[in-house]
């Protein structure tokens, strides 16, 4: 549907276009990415040996929460004068929206973690002894299980008390299998302790199942009034 | 692009017993009305009367409790492309320009080039060459440019919840000769006003509302009648 | 079911009082464990009534989202609460179990990790319908409901895979049964049951006079304003 598809890429470069105006929001954002790189670094001292085996969940664990700041961002603009309204009373489909956000939250989610994953390397000294070439599906797979839920979860937040606490609240329990996939992932690769197909496999299961399940609901929940 | 042609009797907006509750508060209690095409309704009630809720629930942002609602024989959803709104908040994003603004609602609705924003944005009096955000703009401006929005994609019928509050003098006159000259093309306007006095002698219907129902529909000045609104 | 409610209420008293004893009394002790393993008549039948619940909650919450009844909103509210109790019986009997037969308090076993994982996306459905404005509530807790009912085969295969590359003691220990035990288990596991139904249905009562009041308070309200 080339409707569909025009909607939503409006709508992408529209939100990238205004978070270009509002620069401060990303580089808040990327800022607190570096903070948390550096506590976590001080919190748990990378020998060589051990950090291997922890690295993964760390790395993780850091971009979950860089993650929920972007998240709930993301949302706030479109409540600010009521803006989501236009687009509710307009005949453009409820998914053009869900999925123009959550390619947007990718981006933006990606680039902290381009930013994150260097200074993981580089504080942990890093070195992949596993293939190192499979991170990669990991990590859009992982961002991706991530962002699809963080974006759902965000919009049901709009209606609730607490917004910014009820994100993370609702999205942590629920991404589960998924944190746990992609440390793992990420912790056989870079120790080379196996295979990590099962976990990459159970990573694309998850992304199938709730991008479905997101784009089946969504609208309801933006109608929810 | 041309409204739809309604014969100005037949009545295009429909409501049967609408009830509209958010959990505890029943803010619709069971409304029963029919509009007829071509005419300018003002809305009126005192705060808490069910006023937005009910201009709401005609443009399908707020589903009904119980009953119906119908617009051009169809579900308020359905009907989003016959259908412009307008509120109290801008519905704009504050960060972009006017024309920057409209071209992304345009795409919204279909509307391709920039034609269409420019002529829309020049009907309510504002420059389309304007660069400054909206953000930036007065609230008079502000407010044209929000119409503006409401009216881009020609629909043939309007809802605008209170279009004119804090507004300058000059920019609410304007807007009310533009809405006169849409009443007078044949599309149908619902406002919701505390400030009757500007819509006086234009206004069609007054229809008054307490406490979740419409309490009494009165005939305004065009008609012959002379009931005038009051604040 | 206003009439049969009492009966139903005693009757389940009794059950329960018949299958403690059986539980406390009559069952045998396990060789190695000894009397504590008898907790594991409470830990696992709470465990299956606490998915129970959470299968009905599932049930429920779609049928509002298809037939938006306000009773099936009512029924999901009920389950998700109760399922919770139960879980949390599942949690702490668990540590108490382990503690004094394996020296731990903790395993990341699949039952007590599906079941915490559970607990926590049931609490958050209960805070999401407690925090949000009660015109959405049920319909928001009902996707909700729904991604979490996804989300458990995905929970259930990860943690499975993952003790299989990574072995730790399993509370309750496999093998097999002794066939008095199973009886025991099986009895106690319908005591539960039994319970949580009683509980459940006195809790939807109790919710549904609750809406009730709440829409004449408002309704007075407005009747209030009109005068």
């Amino acid at each position: 549907m080339s409707s569909l598809r025009s909607i939503t890429l409006a709508t992408l470069t529209k939100d990238i276009r205004l978070e270009w105006r509002s620069r401060d929001a990303i580089n808040s954002m990327l800022f607190f990415s570096l903070l948390v790189v550096v506590i976590f670094s001080f919190s748990f001292d990378p020998n060589a040996e051990e950090s291997r085996e922890i690295a993964g969940g760390l790395i993780w664990v850091a971009f979950l929460f860089a993650a929920v700041v972007a998240l709930n961002q993301t949302w706030a603009r479109e409540l600010r004068n009521q803006v989501l309204d236009a687009y509710r009373v307009s005949p453009a489909p409820a998914n053009a929206l869900f999925v123009a956000k959550a390619l947007g939250n990718f981006i933006l989610v990606t680039l902290l973690e381009a930013v994150m994953a260097p200074l993981f390397m580089i504080f942990y000294n890093l070195r992949a002894l596993g293939p190192a070439w499979q991170l990669i599906p990991v990590a859009i797979l992982g961002t991706w299980a991530l962002v699809v839920n963080g974006t759902f979860f965000a919009a049901m937040s709009l209606r609730t008390r607490s917004r910014e606490i009820m994100l993370p609240l609702l999205l942590f329990p629920i991404s589960i299998p998924a944190v746990q996939s992609m440390v793992e992932a990420t912790r056989i690769i870079l120790a080379g302790d196996g295979s990590a197909r099962f976990w990459i496999v159970l990573l694309l299961t998850y992304d199938v199942v709730f991008t479905t399940a997101c784009l089946a609901l969504f609208e309801t929940i933006l109608q929810a009034e | 692009m041309s409204a739809p042609e309604i014969p100005a009797a037949a009545s295009i907006v429909t409501v049967s017993n609408l009830i509209k509750q958010f959990g505890r508060f029943v803010a619709l209690r069971g409304v029963n009305a029919e509009f007829a095409g071509g005419k300018l309704y003002v809305i009126l009630g005192d705060n808490g009367a069910g006023k937005t809720t009910f201009l709401r629930a005609l443009a399908g942002l707020a589903q009904p409790t119980r009953g119906e609602v119908s617009i051009l024989g169809k579900n308020p959803p359905e009907a989003c492309r016959d259908v412009g709104y307008m509120a109290h908040p801008s519905l704009l994003y504050d960060e972009m320009s006017g024309l920057e603004n409209l071209r992304y609602f345009a795409r919204l609705y279909g509307i391709a080039g920039d034609s269409r924003c420019a002529q829309v944005i020049r009907l309510v009096r504002l420059d389309p060459e304007l660069t400054r955000p909206v953000g930036q703009y007065s609230q008079g401006m502000r407010q044209r440019m929000s119409l503006a929005r409401a009216i881009l994609h020609d629909p043939g019928i309007l809802f605008l919840d209170e279009p004119f509050s804090n507004v300058d003098v000059r920019s609410a006159g304007e807007m009310v000769e533009l809405l006169t000259s849409m009443r007078d093309a044949g599309k149908t306007i619902f406002v919701v006003t505390h400030q009757a006095s500007l819509l006086e002698s234009v206004a069609d219907e007054f229809v008054w509302m307490q406490a979740g129902q419409i309490v009494d529909r009165t005939a305004g000045r065009t008609q012959g009648s002379s009931r005038a609104g009051t604040e | 079911m206003k009439r049969a409610f009492p009966i139903l209420a005693v009757l389940t008293a009794l059950l329960l009082t018949y299958s403690t004893y059986q539980a406390l009394v009559v069952a045998p002790t396990e060789r190695t464990m000894g009397d504590v393993q008898r907790i594991f008549y409470y830990h696992v039948p709470s465990a299956w009534t606490a998915f129970l619940l959470f299968v009905v909650n599932l049930v429920a919450s779609v049928i509002y989202l298809t037939r938006k009844s306000a009773k099936a909103d009512a029924v999901a509210l009920v389950s998700a609460e109760v399922g919770v109790v139960f879980c949390t019986v599942v949690l702490v009997t668990g540590p108490i179990w382990a503690r004094p037969v394996w020296g731990i308090w903790w395993t990341w076993d699949l039952r007590l990790t599906l079941t915490l994982v559970l607990w926590l996306i049931y609490v958050s459905y209960l805070v999401l319908r407690r925090f949000s404005d009660s015109s959405q509530t049920p319909k928001l807790a009902a996707v909700l409901a729904i991604f979490g009912a996804l989300d458990v085969p995905l929970v259930y295969f990860s943690i499975w895979f993952f003790r299989t590359q990574h072995p730790q003691p399993v509370i309750g220990g496999g093998g097999s049964l002794d066939p008095r035990m199973l009886h025991v288990l099986l009895i106690n596991w319908l005591a539960f049951s039994c319970l949580a139904f009683v509980v459940c249905c006195w809790r939807y009562r109790l919710e549904l006079l609750h809406r009730e009041v709440e829409e004449m308070e408002s309704l007075e309200a407005l009747r209030g304003v009109t005068q």
